[in-house]
């Protein structure tokens, strides 16, 4: 899995087993009466780090978030920052900073005093105030609407202030809530890079929860994906994606097709699977599953090939007839749908303009795919 | 250019001419209607009681002279006309009484404005962060002394602070006082009335601008170093001022020319301008006077109110 690692290069201190953890979670569980919310979830997060949670809404990932910036106590466990715990300590004297989903600008304030006024809590003296206020309005591009109340801004705007103001006092770490949820999509994408920019500029650790896989996939070093007050898998994107390591990551990063079977033959790297319909494939890495069980090959549309013609080299090639194409302009998306009944979706990248010999509905086409293509899980 | 656009226009437009007329007429009516109840009962009223002021005081029926009408036609009116003067007015600035009672007046209603804020501001707030499901309950609850009569809750009062009343035998019998506390007809009977009675008046428009406020205001003032009672009055009480001004109005304004709670709390010592108006009134039955009394009221309250409100429609200006 070497290849898989984070997108900056030379920085992978959870690889590192030297590496001094900067947030730790340590067997943290958080109740609001009966609904668990959070359910001893251990987790470790290193300085500098962009790290993301990600996962559907009431999966525990906004509790985790305000647990950090002391808004929750945790029913159990501790949290730990840079060897300290926070227990106890209320949220004005914890040195993070958190960027509200809402923004929560202080409406009655002008730009300027929004940013300047966790400064003041500080008791910094005024003209240090107005020096780094100017730097933050030049930071996220805002010198002109320093005068500018809230309600004079656009939705993009505010967003800007409200990062400026969550790092005006430096904060260790830097919490954001859905940062780009409110904003339209192409402004979203552009704001991702500026973070990513802001982050490596300022030197902060960032912690950020997102519902957007795309967002986590773009921006973060290392995200973990949450369900139900549990941390299913902590990976680089990379990883997440490629080598998921259960059924509910896999399906909730990217599409992905599941064939389910039993553990018939073993050689010596690969493993050949009967699924309930008798349809057998060959598939590699599922060394340590024992004969007979049940298991599932998972593989992204993009490593199935669409051909009309039963390819000859081949090791997996299913059968089946087209039951949906969609025409996405870089990239046609079938739907195949197997002589066996499963469904498979496989895109193809339109490398070239026009295509000899195009599938469409109702066409037979063959399915095939490497045996090292997909992952195999057990659970 | 009027002549050329008129030409050009298409016939269909001028067909259509009365109907837009019509429509212009409906929306205006919600306007009309407003302006023309402002017309009646405020507007009208005051004209009457200000014509009032400026007649004399006499032995008829209406007690003042003269009456304008027209019995002896057009001149009669304006020889009717000529008779009215300022001498009222003149005469409220020679008695002290009159200064004195309204300057009283100001200060129990600024007095007792500060009160009810300073417990209705509590109330209000609890009621904002309470949880919603019971916020209706606790709403009903501030509106509920309105269905008994506002004079009968009065009275209570006189029950509750007379030297032999509730509140004495509780404190005595508790061994915290020694001998009655003398409340009843004093100011301070005065304040606990007028806070008492307003202060629904104070706690609804605290409510209304509490309970719209963004609870996460005050969580991102305190993650950004700000400890709760600093967030208070940096966040949560500016952003609560137009509730606090709509609230200081509606229990400042009535509390100045109030009449009842003086009268029955205050004893006859107390000279406030809504019973020295009372006493002109029906006491003296010099209608003239106690129109003056009543229209210099009005100006006293109006005026300033006026300027804040021009203010602040220029702060808001400048705010766009």
């Amino acid at each position: 899995m070497k290849s898989l690692g984070s997108i900056r290069r030379d920085f992978a201190p959870w690889n590192d087993p030297n590496a001094k953890p900067y947030i730790q979670f340590d067997k943290v569980t958080k109740k609001f009466g009966d609904f668990t919310a959070v359910n001893n979830l251990s987790l470790t997060i290193f300085e500098r780090e962009f790290f993301a949670l990600l996962g559907a809404s009431g999966c525990g990932k906004s509790t985790l978030l305000r647990m950090l910036a002391g808004f929750e106590e945790p029913t159990a466990g501790r949290i730990l920052l840079d060897g300290q715990d926070l227990r106890g300590i209320p949220p004005y004297k914890r040195p993070v900073n958190m960027m509200f989903q809402s923004y929560a600008l202080f409406p009655h304030m002008t730009v300027e005093k929004n940013i300047a006024f966790g400064l003041k809590q500080e008791g910094m003296p005024a003209a240090d105030i107005e020096k780094r206020v100017a730097e933050m309005l030049r930071l996220v591009k805002l010198e002109q609407f320093a005068k500018r109340k809230p309600h004079q801004l656009s939705g993009g705007q505010r967003q800007r202030v409200a990062l400026a103001r969550s790092v005006a006092k430096r904060p260790k770490v830097l919490l954001l809530d859905e940062p780009l949820g409110a904003l339209d999509k192409k402004l979203r994408e552009e704001t991702q890079f500026e973070l990513m920019d802001l982050q490596q500029e300022l030197g902060l650790t960032f912690v950020v929860v997102t519902h957007d896989q795309e967002e986590a996939m773009t921006m973060a070093d290392r995200i973990a994906i949450m369900d139900k007050g549990e941390v299913m898998q902590v990976a680089t994107p990379a990883e997440i994606y490629e080598a998921p390591t259960s059924r509910f990551v896999a399906h909730f990063v990217g599409n992905v097709n599941m064939f389910e079977g039993k553990v018939a033959e073993r050689a010596a790297n690969t493993t050949r699977i009967t699924g309930a319909t008798g349809a057998q494939i060959v598939v590699e890495n599922a060394a340590d599953t024992a004969m007979g069980a049940d298991i599932v090959f998972a593989i992204r549309p993009e490593k199935i090939r669409v051909s009309s013609k039963k390819p000859a080299d081949a090791v997996n090639a299913l059968e089946g007839e087209v039951y949906d194409v969609a025409y996405l302009g870089d990239m046609t998306v079938f739907h195949i749908k197997l002589d066996d009944g499963q469904m498979v979706r496989a895109s193809a990248m339109n490398a070239s303009r026009v295509t000899e010999d195009p599938l469409t509905w109702n066409d037979r086409a063959w399915v095939s795919f490497r045996p090292d293509a997909g992952v195999v899980l057990t659970r | 250019m009027t002549n050329i656009a008129a030409a050009a226009s298409p016939p269909a437009e001028t067909a259509a001419l009365p109907t837009r007329l019509a429509k212009g007429f409906v929306d205006r009516l919600v306007i009309i209607v407003p302006y023309l109840w402002l017309l009646f009962f405020f507007l009208v009223p005051f004209i009457i009681v200000f014509k009032i002021s400026l007649s004399q005081t006499a032995i008829s029926m209406p007690p003042y002279t003269p009456v304008l009408d027209f019995s002896e036609g057009i001149s009669g009116f304006f020889a009717g006309f000529r008779e009215l003067n300022f001498d009222n007015y003149t005469w409220l600035t020679q008695d002290a009484l009159y200064f004195n009672a309204y300057v009283t007046s100001l200060i129990i209603a600024a007095i007792s404005t500060l009160l009810t804020l300073i417990v209705g501001y509590p109330i209000a707030y609890g009621m904002a962060r309470a949880p919603a499901t019971i916020r209706p309950t606790l709403l009903m609850l501030v509106i509920l002394p309105f269905w008994t009569s506002f004079l009968i809750r009065v009275y209570a009062w006189i029950g509750i602070l007379k030297p032999e009343g509730l509140l004495n035998q509780v404190l005595l019998s508790l061994h915290l006082i020694s001998q009655p506390l003398v409340i009843l007809n004093t100011y301070t009977a005065i304040f606990i009335g007028i806070v008492y009675s307003y202060l629904p008046f104070m706690v609804l428009p605290l409510y209304s601008s509490l309970e719209k406020m963004d609870y996460s205001l005050i969580e991102a003032a305190q993650d950004l170093g700000c400890p709760p009672t600093g967030a208070f009055w940096k966040i949560t009480f500016p952003l609560s001022l137009p509730g606090v001004i709509a609230g200081c109005l509606l229990v400042f304004i009535p509390a100045v020319g109030e009449f009842v709670i003086p009268d029955l709390l205050g004893g006859s010592q107390t000279l406030m301008i809504g019973k020295t108006l009372w006493n002109e009134f029906f006491a003296n039955r010099d209608w003239p006077v106690s129109s003056a009394v009543a229209v210099i009221l009005l100006l006293v309250l109006t005026v300033p109110i006026m300027f804040f409100q021009q203010a602040q429609a220029k702060a808001q200006e400048q705010g766009k």
